[in-house]
């Protein structure tokens, strides 16, 4: 039958029919609906894990255990999961492992845009690259297979445009294979990596690498499609596609297994396509130049990066303009003018409960803000702002709050790292008081430990925990602070204050993400302390609990357009004719009211005002 | 079968996702070779929310080229704008009369571009530019949240399709307490369109 899935949900489906037993996944853009699928099949074992390390020492675990495990992350994900990922190398498994790792050219979502295709040659393992549903849905099978036969995990890398890019899958409807677990036995040579044992391991791991080497040459998916021998390609993933638009005659050679490099195959087209004579052979590939430096180690003329940039998603365009760069296709046409227009940027929701949290931490006093603040009668805390909060931010959608109006974030670079930027911060001796700002996903997934190291260390900072009961940028996912499981199950939640307390931070408060009085005390408070000061900000995503109500409305008679509201960043409200206005359908009401707590002449309010309240 | 890109485009929120679901399933329905991207940027409200669809005999790229749409469904007049480009020089765009301020106006730092110039920068790469008050078409027929329908029909009257396999593929889709006024909506669209003798 024939489907239009995503990417990930053809892995989804490709690992449920080849009897995938345990699969585990942090979430993350662009891999997250991988196990979210999986988690819609019965008759496996499915979970959010804590973290990518945790997720990927699940799935090795069950592999030993000899079940079908597959872990899938983002590409940063890795990141955080390299360590055990590399310990998997050198045990083994008896089961199989697969591990995908998807990549985000563009950043749509993401802090970088590395290329894991060099995992793979760091680990020295099989790496196959799907180019659109109907082979990420078979390449499934195989990498269990490969990682069974060659005793090893497999890398399955795609992109954002394979994960998300939807395509027909041409699949029999079946039932699951069933797969017995293999047999459990004790090989303490092979499974416990104390040195004597481990340099054996290294041996195997460089042994089975040239059978894989061998494997790679003759892999079915790995194929030369002749066409005009002028013209010969090499590319892979979602590249081989655009590659395909621009030069429908051209002769390809479509690489699919990328690691180990098929060395051999890679002559042969060259010698097919004449490129040693003739042109050199082009390499479409997004990011670096993995296989265009291997082709050239072949001595083979190759050109890549010099007119395919190592930068940015490609798409048809990109490849195209790279072609007319190369002479291999006419000037470009006169490109359409277009009027300048506004971005429509992302931002905080209405009704988010992060929104006050960054408001007044800008009010408190941060120092890039300019001296445009509130004039000091208008704000309680008008003496305050020379104590210039330094903001250590992190990764979740409060992230936005570094855009205007908000602009109140410093340094943000990957999950978790907010508590440690912010003690290294505040131990390099700057005279600001630092603040930590993370949700409470994040909080869990990697900064547990670096409160530990601020209270160990005789640190100082205080740390702010968004607790929105919800892993919510990637799509509102539950986590250990949420209390439900991925399958729906009711389970213990993690209660952040007790456990700040557990580790020794002296000062511990929860506050109601929307009481706005009793947060800028407490803000003050905390900044002003020389104890590390833990704040748990408690409100629920309004996208999440798809929360609605009458909106507010603003007495055009008593509003002065000061403009106080407006710095909340709230995308229900705009400022018109000098005033402000609530933009009814987005509004959420009173259960929010930010807006009227904020407004310093009271003219925003839950009542209508012509008497008819 | 030639090739035919379509262009949706709108905000977080409009049910553009849902729209081009429906034309991945039509193709798959009769036959065709269908690619479709979503650019979705992140989960928030109010961003802006994109898909390519690709019909074929044989499709490679998932993402239209510029110059590449036959159709832009354009479900806000801003987004619709900013797709222009794409936009082949013959093509035919389906523009729903809403604006939906973004938070660049709203907080008071750019203006929402004027009417003629949002809807000028679709004139000037085609003639063919319908503006249709969807939101309106699907208040009357009492369908207020399937403003997406309204246009998906408007569309369909184009596609030289049979209405029942619309009507199918939104049986398909929609959840059983929406497919009522979904295809109500869907009707008053593909009506919209033979009233303003705009099929072709």
């Amino acid at each position: 039958m024939k489907k239009l899935l995503s990417g990930n949900e053809a892995i989804a489906l490709g690992a449920y029919h080849a009897g995938v037993q345990v699969a585990t996944a942090y979430p993350g853009t662009p891999s997250t609906e991988i196990l979210e699928t999986l988690a819609s099949y019965e008759g496996l074992y499915v979970e959010w894990s804590t973290n990518e390390k945790v997720a990927m020492e699940v799935a090795a675990g069950a592999a030993f255990g000899g079940a079908r495990a597959m872990v899938s992350m983002k590409m940063v994900g890795l990141n955080v999961a390299a360590d055990p990922f590399m310990a998997a190398v050198y045990t083994g498994m008896r089961g199989a492992l697969v591990v995908v790792s998807a990549d985000d050219p563009g950043i749509h979502s993401s802090q970088n845009e590395q290329d894991n295709r060099h995992y793979a040659v760091m680990a020295k393992v099989p790496m196959l690259e799907p180019s659109d549903s109907q082979e990420a849905y078979e390449l499934v099978d195989w990498a269990f297979r490969m990682s069974r036969q060659f005793d090893t995990p497999v890398l399955l890398r795609t992109t954002t445009r394979t994960s998300h890019g939807r395509s027909v899958v041409d699949f029999e409807p079946r039932e699951r294979v069933p797969v017995a677990l293999a047999p459990l036995t004790r090989e303490p040579t092979k499974y416990v990596m104390i040195p004597a044992h481990a340099r054996k391991r290294h041996e195997v791991i460089e042994r089975r690498l040239v059978e894989l080497a061998e494997f790679s040459e003759s892999f079915p998916y790995n194929r030369m499609e002749p066409g005009d021998r002028k013209v010969g390609i090499v590319a892979s993933g979602i590249g081989y596609q655009y590659a395909r638009e621009v030069f429908p005659e051209a002769s390809f050679l479509k690489l699919t297994m990328t690691h180990p490099f098929p060395k051999r195959l890679v002559q042969e087209f060259a010698r097919e396509v004449g490129a040693h004579g003739r042109a050199p052979l082009l390499v479409v590939e997004e990011l670096d130049p993995f296989l265009e430096e291997r082709i050239r180690a072949l001595g083979i003329p190759v050109v890549g990066k010099e007119a395919f940039p190592p930068t940015g998603e490609f798409n048809t365009d990109v490849v195209e303009a790279g072609a007319r760069k190369l002479g291999l296709l006419p000037a470009s046409p006169e490109p359409v003018p277009t009027p300048p227009l506004p971005a429509r940027p992302p931002c905080l929701c209405p009704g988010c409960p992060h929104t006050a949290v960054f408001y007044l931490l800008r009010r408190l006093g941060f120092f890039h803000s300019p001296p445009t603040e509130l004039p000091a009668e208008r704000s309680a805390l008008g003496n305050l702002q020379r104590v210039g909060l330094v903001i250590a931010g992190d990764i979740g959608c409060y992230t936005l709050s570094v855009l205007p109006p908000l602009l109140a974030m410093d340094t943000q670079g990957c999950m978790g790292a907010s508590i440690g930027n912010a003690h290294g911060l505040s131990k390099a001796g700057i005279p600001n008081k630092v603040v930590a700002v993370l949700g409470d996903s994040t909080f869990v997934h990697s900064g547990i430990p670096s409160l530990i190291d601020v209270v160990y260390n005789r640190g100082s900072i205080t740390t702010i925990v968004l607790d929105n009961g919800s892993t919510a940028m990637t799509g509102h996912q539950g986590h250990p602070g949420t209390g439900v499981t991925i399958r729906g199950e009711t389970t213990h939640a993690l209660d952040y204050a007790q456990l700040a307390r557990a580790v020794g931070v002296p000062e511990v408060y929860e506050v109601d993400a929307f009481d706005v009085p009793t947060l800028e005390s407490t803000l003050r408070h905390c900044v002003e302390s020389n104890v590390p000061s833990l704040l748990i900000v408690k409100g629920p995503c309004p996208v999440h609990k798809r929360l609605t109500g009458e909106a507010l409305v603003v007495d055009r008679e008593t509003c002065d357009g000061c403009g106080s509201c407006i710095r909340l960043g709230c995308p229900a409200l705009a400022l018109e004719d000098g005033h402000a206005r609530v933009e009814s359908p987005l509004c959420i009401g009173a259960q929010c009211g930010l807006c009227e707590k904020v407004c310093p002449q009271d003219a925003i309010s839950a009542l209508v005002r012509d008497g008819h309240a | 079968m030639p090739k035919t890109d379509f262009i949706i485009a709108g905000v977080g929120g409009q049910g553009v996702i849902l729209a081009s679901d429906l034309l991945g399933d039509l193709a798959i329905a009769t036959g065709r070779d269908v690619k479709k991207a979503d650019v979705i940027g992140m989960a928030q409200r109010g961003g802006e929310v994109v898909s390519h669809v690709r019909w074929g005999d044989k499709v490679y790229s998932p993402l239209v080229q510029k110059g590449g749409a036959e159709y832009l469904l354009g479900l806000e007049k801003l987004e619709s704008a900013r797709w222009a480009p794409y936009l082949a020089p013959s093509g035919l765009a389906i523009v729903n009369n809403q604006s939906i301020l973004p938070i660049t106006v709203s907080s008071g730092g750019a203006s929402y571009p004027p009417d003629e110039a949002l809807v000028g920068t679709l004139r000037a790469r085609t003639e063919r530019v319908f503006v249709i008050e969807g939101q309106e078409l699907a208040r009357d027929c009492g369908a207020a949240a399937a403003t997406n329908m309204v246009l998906m029909g408007y569309l369909a009257r184009f596609l030289h399709l049979e209405q029942a396999l619309w009507l199918d593929a939104i049986a398909q889709r929609v959840p059983k307490r929406f497919l009522e006024p979904d295809q109500r909506a869907f009707l008053a669209g593909w009506q919209e369109a033979e009233k303003a003798g705009a099929h072709p």
